[in-house]
């Protein structure tokens, strides 16, 4: 079988979404970096694996993949019985609520906690200053999604069922980030979101990301 | 024979509608059952039941309540496997991780910028709301740099996951009909020669026709 590569950089929150993918399924593969420092994902050359100029981008022979999202999808199913058992394969009825809480994390969590990001941390990063209006906003909108959270979780030991799956995995990269952050106080003020987030923080596939991102920069 | 499915919410929802054209793909039957959003019965506890975040659509069948519109489009297609357009979310693993890739795409890329022109130049006018025009600006530009990636893509391939119509192209019909037909913005569309011959032809589907005829006597 083909080796898998992974295009990407260790500090960029999709990338980090595959690689512990990648972990947690204990399969072989390549980390190629892209330095986009050097503006090298709008590369002639980067395109032709992302056309929209994002990290990341996947490879397995002949198969080309990009959106992190439908690339873990793909590893997670087409390694299905390696490592830790990322889906809900049981029957139609659980497959579709891990789907459906994929999409909360994309369409629900995502947007406030990217936007979260881009004030309190690129912007810090580039010496730029927070926009302190947009963060009340986007903290009140993430604040409504985690109240939601927190009713699920109170019901459920995870958010699709009763085992770590995609659905928790895709948070990753942003809680880590708020953990360490003043949106902290969001999460510890609800206590079955604190557990969780402790919880899947703590897994060793994680923590492998987290010393990759270490060693890189 | 089984008991119809059930679609929560008004066919003129984008949202809804993306399910309502899954539905007729497959040739599931569903009762689409109404939620006065003017009345904010979207916010009701007994809807909220079914959907936690108020929003549409919700849906039921025999076995799930489900709520996110895409996740319930993979559902049908996966349960109903064997119904109508078998090939709507790929009949092999390659496939289906293509169109996976093209329906990310479609939520993290092209669904941002596109909803808020279709709030803000489709439904924010008829709302009597004021338009926001340095969003509208903003969005336009992104909305432009994705279709320049879709007009590559199109050129290369007959539609986005591959050569056979899939869930990807579905799920863009709902915001591009409403850019393309009810404001002045549809040549972002039909003036590339690519995506608007993608457009001529998903458009034009009978499962698509079929969810705007119910978006029309709806209203």
């Amino acid at each position: 079988m083909a080796v898998m590569k992974v295009h990407g950089n260790p500090l960029s929150t999709a990338t980090q979404r595959v690689l512990a993918c990648l972990y947690e399924k204990d399969v072989e593969f390549q980390f190629v970096n892209v330095d986009m420092a050097a503006g090298e994902h709008k590369s002639e050359n980067f395109l032709s694996h992302n056309p929209f100029g994002q990290v990341p981008a996947f490879e397995e022979g002949d198969l080309k993949l990009f959106e992190s999202r439908a690339i873990t999808q793909y590893i997670a199913h087409e390694y299905s019985d390696k490592g830790t058992q990322l889906l809900l394969p049981g029957s139609n009825k659980t497959m579709a609520v891990l789907h459906l809480w994929k999409e909360v994390e994309s369409h629900q969590f995502d947007p406030p906690s990217a936007k979260l990001i881009y004030e309190l941390r690129f912007k810090r990063f580039v010496g730029m200053t927070p926009d302190s209006a947009v963060v009340d906003e986007h903290e009140a909108k993430l604040a409504k999604v985690l109240d939601v959270y927190e009713a699920r979780l109170a019901q459920s030991k995870y958010l699709a069922g009763d085992h770590f799956t995609l659905a928790d995995l895709h948070h990753l990269p942003n809680v880590e980030f708020f953990k360490r952050s003043s949106v902290k106080k969001l999460f510890e003020s609800r206590p079955h979101v604190a557990a969780w987030v402790d919880d899947i923080t703590a897994r060793p596939s994680w923590i492998k990301v987290l010393d990759l991102q270490k060693q890189k920069v | 024979m089984a008991t119809p499915v059930k679609v929560h919410g008004p066919p003129l929802s984008t949202a809804v509608s993306r399910v309502l054209a899954c539905l007729i793909e497959k040739d599931v039957p569903f009762q689409l059952i109404p939620v006065n959003m003017a009345k904010g019965e979207h916010k009701s506890p007994d809807f909220l039941k079914i959907q936690p975040f108020g929003q549409v659509p919700a849906f039921q069948d025999e076995a799930i309540s489900l709520f996110e519109s895409r996740a319930i489009c993979r559902y049908v297609c996966e349960k109903y496997a064997e119904k109508g357009n078998k090939g709507l979310y790929g009949t092999n693993p390659l496939a289906k991780a293509s169109i996976d890739q093209w329906v990310e795409a479609e939520g993290q890329s092209f669904n941002p910028p596109s909803s808020v022109l279709v709030f803000q130049l489709a439904f924010a006018p008829r709302m009597k709301l004021k338009q926001d025009e340095s969003l509208i600006s903003q969005n336009e530009t992104k909305l432009e740099k994705v279709l320049e990636v879709y007009e590559k893509r199109l050129g290369e391939s007959r539609f986005l996951a591959g050569d056979e119509f899939s869930l990807a192209d579905l799920s863009h019909l709902p915001n591009a009909h409403y850019l393309v037909t009810a404001t002045d913005r549809g040549e972002m569309f039909t003036s590339k020669k690519n995506v608007g011959r993608w457009w001529g032809e998903i458009s034009s589907r009978d499962s698509w026709k079929k969810v705007v005829d119910m978006q029309k006597q709806s209203t």
